[in-house]
């Protein structure tokens, strides 16, 4: 088990390096540094201009590594800054990245962890309750629901949330956000609501799939002639086989709870990480670009990894090899 | 001839035309095939059979794209004096364009409405806007009819190159294991550990925001799912006794990747297809609310009118007409993509749904 | 306690109609005696044997008949009381071991399941009891093999789990379905072994369901033939194997590479088992049948006693009565 887990690490520090290549080359060899100096300054700036702005940002110096400047060029500078986390000063107003992401992580978090466990809470829930009432009409709304409700954009619950709920019903504040414990929950409800309705309709389908296909193996079919009652059938033969998959389904999320969810953040006006990518985008920030994607993928990597583990541990056939 | 070369609405027109021509042409050579293959036809069929509306949406949604993808350029009467529609002879125009040629208010008008919403002055054409006039006073109807070129071209053109490409390396990687599967790999796990959307996001800033280059993003990010599955599949059908037949046989790899192994993956083919097409064209409705969207797509649409919710009296119809298309077009696809995968499991086959 | 089968009928939809899969089948299993059910796979033995313990999975259901172990009647309780019978007093095991024991479980915790599900005693006297079965049914180590997960154990092994699972509440009646078929052929004969010596010691009977003829002759003291969902002949084991009457029983036998001498083509029953829908209206093997004449394709032949251990339903035994 120890092997195996050095062993992803070790390949993930691979795909780290393997990442941080594609972003130099996309952000250095696709844009060349010329091309984000203009963005910023506007085409018609100057040479002299261009050349004293990429002098500011640290982007005069030569790409590839070469005699004399074998580790003074953007490449080395490149992996060296994204791997000590040295992510530099915002492309468009100058102010430390870093400080924007501990600022964001706090936010993000409020708005993606009560998502994720209600989400997954009623997820599991219905799906369960579907599955008992397999090929009923119970079952046959729930899944003409479930697909109905994934067909909407998320933009549309978002604009549609804050419309009828917030607008019309005046139940919650449309937008804002604010840290004061007894208000916090208010500028949460909306922004929590909307997200877990998204997503529930592609949960419950895939949690009822993996419901019934377990509830229709043999070993279940062996509980019944030992006398075993519906209700244990699902609770200690159907679900410890179906958490499996739905585990590492779930495990695989967790990275996701510090990015943020850039949609309903900017949609609802919340000051986490997704905003600040947003942000970057109206600005052509480039850096801080850079720095978001670079530490969504270290978050995923280590995701991934996790959900290989969690796989191994909950699955006694793997645990065992 | 001259015409031919250089960029302008001839060259638009002409090209437009082609890749219609080549939808249909590709549409009609795999209807005519699947005609003599059992499984593929017993597949469409019971597609058809469960899924009758859904099919009849998709079609119309096809149909009106289609409609406008029909360039040609001159037509009305040349004796109009108006300096706009001297303009717009000399552009590519589509039946859909032409239809709604001069339907243009001054700014909103609300459905079937005879006048102009905040002044109250009269229409230019009044009643006829079904679906009202935006800020510009653009008929909505049309720019919503527009809007299913654009999602069906997002959605069509990048599957049409990630596929192949996704497949060709799956397959690659699958059957002959070794360097190539482990650079496969490498260069899958790469892409796969970045967030989509930030992925996404970065390729576009670097490309540039043209509709090309919201394609080339999307297929970048979508590729290694399918090619996942491809080689995974590939890697199944590696070990079955038939290809094992076929090599000891002396069946040269290329014969046995064409003719065993990848009539067996077009199942896949086509389900992924179907799938990734409605993901597509929700990705880039987020991609639009951002602000990096493709001009014309209902994801534009959205985003522009989300503030027009909140005046007094409320602009309702812009958001309602895009968001009602784009939810008929993905809630269509989706079960068309359910019935895809119930008819080729084995399992499911001969269920009555 | 006898097990009394009286024209048990199980129906499933197919193709808008409703096809008897099990089709008026009648038996009584006795006590402590064994009676195979012998058929191909379609026949609907595995299916007579579901339907016992109301375990027909949807859409089919069980439409007629009468099941009356000791008296009571089965199909009339209500789902409670069923599941009080199952793995109590009617018991089964199942052909698969591999699908059929739950993978993320341990075995020895499978086995107290069934034993907790039945009776109120602690979870230490119930493990000690299932230990006690594990060293009876010869698995080796029992302490050790206990916490094991089904995946750690060879075939052999992991039914005999599945026996002890099923007769750790010391059923009257066990049901094996196909019990040795997916086992090796060495493992084969000390699994029918074991059972055969447990139905001694615990006086029960065994409902055995199975295609395999050899299976028949070691185990069973009674076989009903089935095909196409009816009983086509019932006989006394070593009566059927020696003077079978139905053409199809006949042709079974015939088909043992044991009946010919090297070098002889091996026989087979010409033609293939109808699909349900393509069932003929009289007599169902009338499609392959060597001995077929006008009456098969029409009338439905009775299932008629032939001497006071033996029945068979076929028209041409019954011509042949009749003109002797």
């Amino acid at each position: 088990m120890l092997a195996y887990v050095l062993r992803r690490l070790g390949y993930g520090c691979f795909v780290v390096l393997g990442v941080l290549f594609f972003l130099f080359a996309l952000f250095f060899l696709v844009t060349t540094p010329d091309d984000i100096a203009q963005r910023a300054l506007g085409e018609k700036a100057m040479p002299q201009v261009v050349e004293r702005w990429k002098e500011n940002h640290g982007y005069n110096r030569p790409l590839w590594p070469g005699p004399g400047h074998a580790t003074d060029n953007l490449l080395v500078d490149h992996f060296q800054k994204m791997l000590t986390f040295e992510f530099g000063n915002s492309d468009a107003d100058g102010v430390p990245i870093r400080q924007r992401i501990s600022e964001g992580v706090l936010p993000s978090l409020l708005l993606t962890v009560p998502m994720f466990v209600i989400g997954i809470g009623f997820g599991i829930g219905i799906s369960l309750f579907v599955a008992f009432f397999r090929e009923t009409y119970i079952d046959r709304l729930g899944v003409f629901v479930s697909v109905l409700t994934m067909s909407i954009p998320l933009l549309l619950y978002i604009i549609g949330g804050q419309f009828l709920l917030g607008k019309m019903l005046r139940w919650f504040p449309v937008s804002g956000f604010d840290l004061h414990p007894g208000v916090l929950a208010r500028f949460l409800a909306l922004p929590v609501l909307v997200g877990v309705l998204s997503s529930l309709g592609s949960d419950v389908r895939f949690f009822r799939t993996v419901f019934i296909e377990e509830i229709f193996k043999d070993y279940v079919r062996t509980a019944r002639a030992k006398g075993a009652g519906e209700m244990r059938v699902m609770t200690g033969h159907v679900l410890r086989n179906a958490m499996i998959p739905v585990v590492t389904n779930v495990v695989m999320a967790i990275p996701f709870l510090f990015t943020g969810s850039l949609l309903l953040e900017a949609g609802f006006g919340i000051p986490g990480l997704g905003s600040l990518t947003v942000e970057a985008i109206q600005a052509n920030d480039f850096s801080t670009l850079r720095a978001m994607v670079f530490l969504g993928s270290l978050l995923f990597i280590f995701g991934q990894i996790l959900t290989d583990i969690a796989y191994t541990w909950v699955d006694p056939r793997i645990r065992l090899e | 001839m001259n015409a031919l070369f250089s960029a302008g609405p001839v060259r638009e027109a002409l090209i437009s035309d082609l890749i219609v021509g080549l939808v249909l042409a590709v549409g009609l050579g795999a209807g005519w095939a699947a005609r003599r293959n059992e499984i593929w036809r017993e597949a469409l069929v019971g597609v058809l059979r469960r899924r009758r509306y859904s099919v009849l949406v998709l079609g119309i949604y096809v149909f009106v794209a289609l409609l406008d993808s029909v360039l040609w350029v001159g037509g009305t009467d040349s004796s109009t004096s108006s300096v706009s529609d001297k303009v717009a002879l000399q552009e590519a125009r589509s039946p859909l364009d032409r239809a709604f040629a001069d339907s243009s208010e001054k700014s909103y008008s609300a459905p079937l409405s005879r006048v102009e919403f905040y002044d109250v002055s009269a229409l230019a054409r009044p009643g006829a806007h079904v679906f009202g006039t935006n800020v510009l006073g653009q008929d909505v109807l049309y720019l919503t009819l527009k809007g299913a070129r654009v999602a069906l071209l997002i959605g069509g053109l990048t599957s049409l190159i990630a596929i192949p490409l996704a497949l060709f390396f799956g397959i690659l990687a699958g059957y002959f294991g070794g360097r190539i599967d482990d650079v496969v790999f490498f260069v899958m796990s790469t892409l796969v550990s970045m967030p989509g959307i930030l992925l996404l996001i970065a390729l576009i800033m670097a490309l540039g925001q043209s509709t090309f280059s919201v394609c080339v993003a999307l297929g970048v990010t979508s590729w290694v799912g399918f090619c996942r599955l491809a080689r995974g599949e590939t890697m199944k059908l590696r070990e079955l006794d038939f290809v094992a037949a076929a090599r000891s046989l002396g069946v040269k790899d290329r014969v046995i990747l064409v003719r065993h192994i990848l009539p067996n993956l077009m199942h896949l083919v086509v389900i992924t297809f179907v799938l990734m097409f409605s993901g597509l064209v929700l990705s880039e409705a987020t991609l639009a609310w951002l602000g990096i969207g493709v001009n014309g797509s209902w994801g534009q649409m959205i985003a522009q009118a989300k503030d027009e919710l909140s005046r007094d009296p409320i602009v309702w119809w812009n958001v309602v007409a895009a968001g009602a298309a784009l939810f008929v077009l993905l809630l269509a696809i989706n079960r068309v993509g359910d019935a895809l995968r119930d008819v080729f499991d084995p399992r499911t086959r001969g269920e009555k749904l | 306690m006898a097990l009394e089968v009286e024209g048990l009928t199980t129906e499933f939809p197919m193709s808008g109609r409703h096809v008897p899969i099990v089709d008026d089948v009648s038996f009584v299993l006795p006590e402590g005696r064994c009676l195979a059910l012998v058929g191909e796979s379609g026949s609907g033995k595995s299916m007579t044997a579901l339907s016992l313990l109301r375990l027909v999975p949807r859409p089919g259901r069980v439409t007629a008949g009468s099941v009356r172990l000791g008296g009571r009647e089965l199909r009339h309780l209500s789902v409670p009381e069923i599941r009080h019978v199952r793995g109590h007093k009617l018991a089964m095991i199942f052909q698969e071991p591999q699908t059929s024991l739950n993978p993320v479980v341990r075995v020895g915790e499978q086995v107290t399941e069934a034993i907790l599900l039945h009776e109120r005693i602690g979870r230490s006297a119930a493990r000690k009891r299932a230990l006690g079965l594990f060293e009876r049914v010869g698995i080796p180590e029992p302490g050790e093999r206990f916490d094991y997960y089904p995946h750690q154990l060879s075939g052999g092994l992991k039914q005999r789990v599945m026996i002890s699972m099923a007769l750790s509440m010391r059923p009257e009646v066990l049901i094996a379905d196909e019990p040795t078929t997916a086992l090796d052929v060495t493992i084969q004969a000390q699994i029918l072994g074991l059972l055969r010596d447990l139905q001694r010691e615990f006086g029960m009977s065994i409902l055995l369901i199975t295609h395999d003829l050899g299976v028949v002759n070691q185990l069973a003291d009674e076989v009903l033939v089935l095909y196409a969902g009816r009983v086509v002949e019932k006989a006394e084991t070593t009566q059927l194997l020696s003077q079978p009457l139905h053409p199809y029983t006949r042709g079974l036998l015939d088909s043992l590479p044991g009946r010919r001498r090297p070098g002889e083509r091996l026989y087979e029953i010409q033609g293939v088992v109808p699909s349900p829908l393509d069932w003929p209206r009289g007599c169902r093997f009338c499609t392959r049948c060597p001995e077929v004449f006008e009456p098969c394709a029409e009338q439905t032949p009775p299932l008629a006693a032939f001497g006071s251990e033996q029945s068979v339903a076929c028209h041409a035994r019954h011509r042949e009565r009749q003109g002797s």
